[in-house]
């Protein structure tokens, strides 16, 4: 099947092509049949790519390893779930997935829109038939994932052990998702530019791809962090890694957009500066992919460094960088602004702030993301900058970004007096205040000032938001007689966007609380010991119990059980482990299974014990030196009896190898109980975290937040409850009657 | 069947590709949705949410009385102005109130 899933990749890139034509050629001669047929294309070029992704994810899960990327990716031994998810392991495969999540969201939106904006869609249309036609085009010519081979291995070298975690096998298809959502309103945006309609309805049409893609690029973050918390073993979850800010970067700018275009949709306010986010976003997201791929900055994700990629990739980001600045500044007298901010005290004031605080945290990560390079091209070597860099300059502009998410949901569009102000501030300020007295008085708290401040302005916007619900809840239940219960939920339910947003804020300070406390008050340390031995770390006791080992044809593992008391008391007991998987060495038969130097891919799990209040972390890195005399003797008598094997006839020479197989399967059984009998020393990582379940409770709650607001609201709760007067037919337009409905159905909130 | 699955393929995307082609379209079919319209549907849309979020700050404490009623007042003969707009912009359509 290797030969169809490449002719209809190839196939992909044709309808790509005439899809682009086709939808150019119907909005120049006004022909709109041949957009509509550029719009099949696009449902075409999905559905194919679909097939082919479905072709390749077969041959992962039936290990067919005559493909070179299965055989790279992918092994016997891998379980059926990871089997299933390695495809996107692989530069190529995630290619495919690119190109297929791609050509889903555009098709998804192209058809949503096809009896609407009708002057935008055909130039949209062939802006995402461009990247189709790049992303395709790359898969087609240098990233074949169906090249086969004429002698496949037996056995497949095994999906990093790294990514055989839960987590990773949905991460970067969120991560992908969110790239390619955020594409639909760059798309829109070009088109709008291109036709000059430039009002909101190009906004309209793409604002939930946009949510959509926050959503995802955030969940992904998310999926991230959670990863590097319990998988990689160094004791965070992030760590500025360029692979990382390259999918934040896009995130906050996707945050002030969708601020922003809330201001152009009820003032025709700001077109310039929401057109020059979401291109910024879009084109962000292809430096995030770009980064990904390209493996120009050291990252752990990145996969290895393509030249042929990297030059593909600089010339779209640089069209689309140049074009994008080149239309704008076309277009700038159809995008002047309509009205003019009423107040810098009013909600429109507080989102513009907090736009400009967004796009100058976006700013910091990208030069600083960048600076190695930027080091290099000046000076020739690359200087890395250290999380420490980064929080020097991201946290206080997140502290004024949380602070801003308490005092918009407050204010009033357009106009706040004084008096309203006091008493819409009083009760979130006061629990800030309180919040901000209680820990005074909690030892060394006020010792870190960010993470104070953070504590404070956290529950400032809890405050606001629980203030926020209540008051809504309590109006709806004084017009319809429902129970608070029942109010605050048909609230939501009919202002979904709002209450959504609101949600959101407290997620973010939520977690933000979370962040603050467990790298503020983090307590960690190293510590080598001998079964039996203890340290001590924030007034817990760690004891390392016993050695562990498990050995299996897949994965030899080594860990430890630590017991964890408090003042005497038993608190917990974590286990942790270190695992070796075998590489594909021949040379070294034994080895192969224990020694990182023969090619064993390591991965290490964490004990980790969470709690609202503190997370028990500890992850053991054994001293397995003891072990490489014998390891290197089992490798010299393997070896020999492999060799005295090859030479007897053919019918006595399985037997043989199978018994060989099974006496180094028992020796590496051997060496691994050594390990348990033996009380050698081995180093442990340990560390109390305060807070850090906050920061997946509030991502969480941010994340729902999210859906609400993305979920879409019933056409019926959207009209029925407003009913405007309108002049008869026969008075003047200059003149339309200005005075409100007096019977009109109060069912607003 | 690695070649009937590619035929099949193909053969049914070039039927679905080619299909608004081979169709022939009358002028309604052709006028399509009015760039106008959109443009103020959008505005419509975006004008009464402006409305119910004036009548929420109200009812929420944000906004004083005398606020809300110039700010009312001001968005609702906006949004009639937008109506007719529509109206005069699509001849021959009534225009349900508000929705």
């Amino acid at each position: 099947m290797a030969s169809a899933g490449r002719v209809l990749l190839i196939l992909c890139l044709l309808s790509s092509v005439y899809g682009l034509g086709a939808s150019l050629y119907g909005v120049r001669t006004d022909q709109h049949e041949w957009v509509d047929s550029g719009r099949r294309a696009m449902y075409s070029v999905f559905g194919m790519s679909a097939i082919a992704f479905v072709i390749l994810d077969v041959a992962f899960i039936s290990s067919d390893f005559s493909y070179n990327i299965v055989a790279s990716g992918s092994s016997t031994t891998t379980p059926f779930f990871y089997r299933a998810a390695a495809i996107w392991s692989t530069q190529q495969g995630s290619l495919l997935l690119w190109v297929m999540l791609l050509t889903f969201w555009s098709s998804l939106a192209l058809l949503l829109t096809r009896r609407r904006v009708r002057e935008i869609v055909p130039y949209a249309q062939s802006v995402l038939f461009g990247f189709a036609i790049f992303f395709v085009g790359l898969i087609v010519f240098f990233a074949n994932p169906f090249a086969i081979s004429a002698n496949p291995p037996s056995e497949g070298a095994g999906l990093d052990p790294l990514l055989r975690h839960t987590t990773m096998m949905v991460h970067p298809p969120m991560l992908y998702s969110g790239f390619t959502l955020l594409l639909v309103p760059f798309a829109f945006c070009i088109g709008a530019l291109i036709s000059g309609r430039l009002g909101a309805e190009w906004i309209q049409v793409t604002r939930r791809f946009a949510l959509a893609g926050w959503l995802c690029l955030g969940i992904g973050l998310l999926l991230g962090a959670r990863w590097s918390y319990t998988e990689l073993g160094w004791g965070g979850y992030w760590e500025w890694d360029p692979v990382e800010n390259a999918a934040l970067m896009p995130w906050l700018v996707c945050t002030a957009y969708i601020h922003s275009i809330m201001i152009q949709e009820k003032r025709g306010m700001l077109k310039v500066w929401n057109a020059s986010l979401i291109l910024l976003a879009g084109t962000l997201a292809i430096v995030g992919d770009f980064l990904v791929r390209s493996g120009i900055l050291s990252s752990i994700h990145a996969f290895v460094s393509d030249p042929t990629l990297n030059v593909a990739f600089v010339v779209l980001v640089s069209v689309m960088v140049l074009g994008s600045v080149w239309l704008v500044t076309y277009r700038r007298d159809g995008l002047s602004s309509e009205h003019r901010l009423d107040a810098l005290l009013s909600r429109e004031g507080v989102f513009l702030i907090q736009n400009m605080v967004l796009v100058a945290l976006t700013a910091v990560v990208f030069w600083l993301t960048f600076f190695p390079l930027i080091s290099e091209a000046i000076t020739g070597t690359q200087v890395s900058v250290g999380p420490p860099v980064f929080a020097r300059f991201v946290v206080p502009l997140a502290l004024v970004v949380v602070a801003l998410s308490g005092i918009g949901p407050i204010i009033a569009w357009r106009r706040v007096t004084v008096a309203k102000l006091k008493r819409s501030f009083a009760f979130p300020v006061a629990v800030g205040l309180g919040t901000f007295v209680i820990l005074a008085f909690v030892s060394g708290v006020t010792r870190h000032v960010f993470a104070y401040i953070m504590f404070g302005l956290g529950a400032f916007v809890v405050g606001t938001v629980a203030q926020e619900f209540f008051r809504g809840a309590r109006a709806r239940r004084a017009m319809t007689g429902e129970s608070l219960g029942g109010a605050l939920v048909a609230l939501v339910r009919r202002n979904r966007r709002r209450y959504g947003g609101y949600l959101v804020h407290a997620g973010v300070a939520v977690a933000l609380v979370g962040v603050a406390g467990s790298t503020s008050f983090q307590h960690q340390r190293f510590a080598t010991l001998k079964p039996g031995q203890s340290v001590h770390l924030d007034g817990y006791t760690f004891t390392y119990k016993h050695p562990t080992a498990v050995a299996t044809a897949q994965k030899v593992s080594f860990g430890g059980d630590v017991a964890v008391t408090k003042g005497g008391e038993p608190v917990t007991t974590l286990h942790t482990t270190y695992g070796l998987y075998p590489s594909q060495d021949l040379n070294a038969p034994v080895g192969r299974f224990l020694n990182t130097s023969d090619g064993a891919q390591t991965e290490s799990r964490v004990g980790l014990d969470s709690g609202a209040l503190r997370d028990l972390w500890v992850v053991i890195s054994p001293n397995l030196g003891q072990l490489q005399g014998l390891v290197s003797e089992g490798d010299a008598q393997i070896a020999k009896a492999l060799n005295a094997a090859e030479s007897l006839p053919a019918a006595q020479r399985a037997g043989q190898l199978n018994t060989i197989f099974q006496l180094r399967d028992i020796l590496i059984n051997e060496l691994a109980q050594r390990f348990v009998t033996h009380p050698w020393a081995s180093t442990f990582l340990i560390e109390v975290s305060p807070l850090v379940m906050w920061l997946w409770i509030g991502a969480i709650i941010a994340a729902l937040g999210g859906l609400i607001a993305l979920w879409p609201v019933p056409r019926r709760s959207r009209a029925g409850a407003l009913s405007v007067r309108r002049r008869p037919a026969t008075e003047p337009a200059a003149s339309p009657a200005p005075e409100p409905e007096p019977e009109r159905e109060r069912e607003l909130v | 069947m690695a070649y009937v699955l590619v035929l099949v393929v193909l053969a049914v995307v070039v039927f679905a590709i080619s299909g608004p082609l081979r169709t022939v379209r009358g002028p309604e079919d052709r006028a399509g949705e009015a760039p106008d319209v959109a443009e103020l549907e959008a505005a419509r849309d975006a004008k009464y949410r402006e409305i119910r979020d004036a009548e929420l700050d109200v009812r929420t404490g944000k906004l004083s009385d005398e606020d809300y009623a110039a700010l009312d007042g001001s968005l609702r003969a906006e949004a009639v102005e937008i109506l007719h707009q529509l109206d005069e912009a699509r001849p021959g359509e009534q225009v349900p109130s508000g929705s």
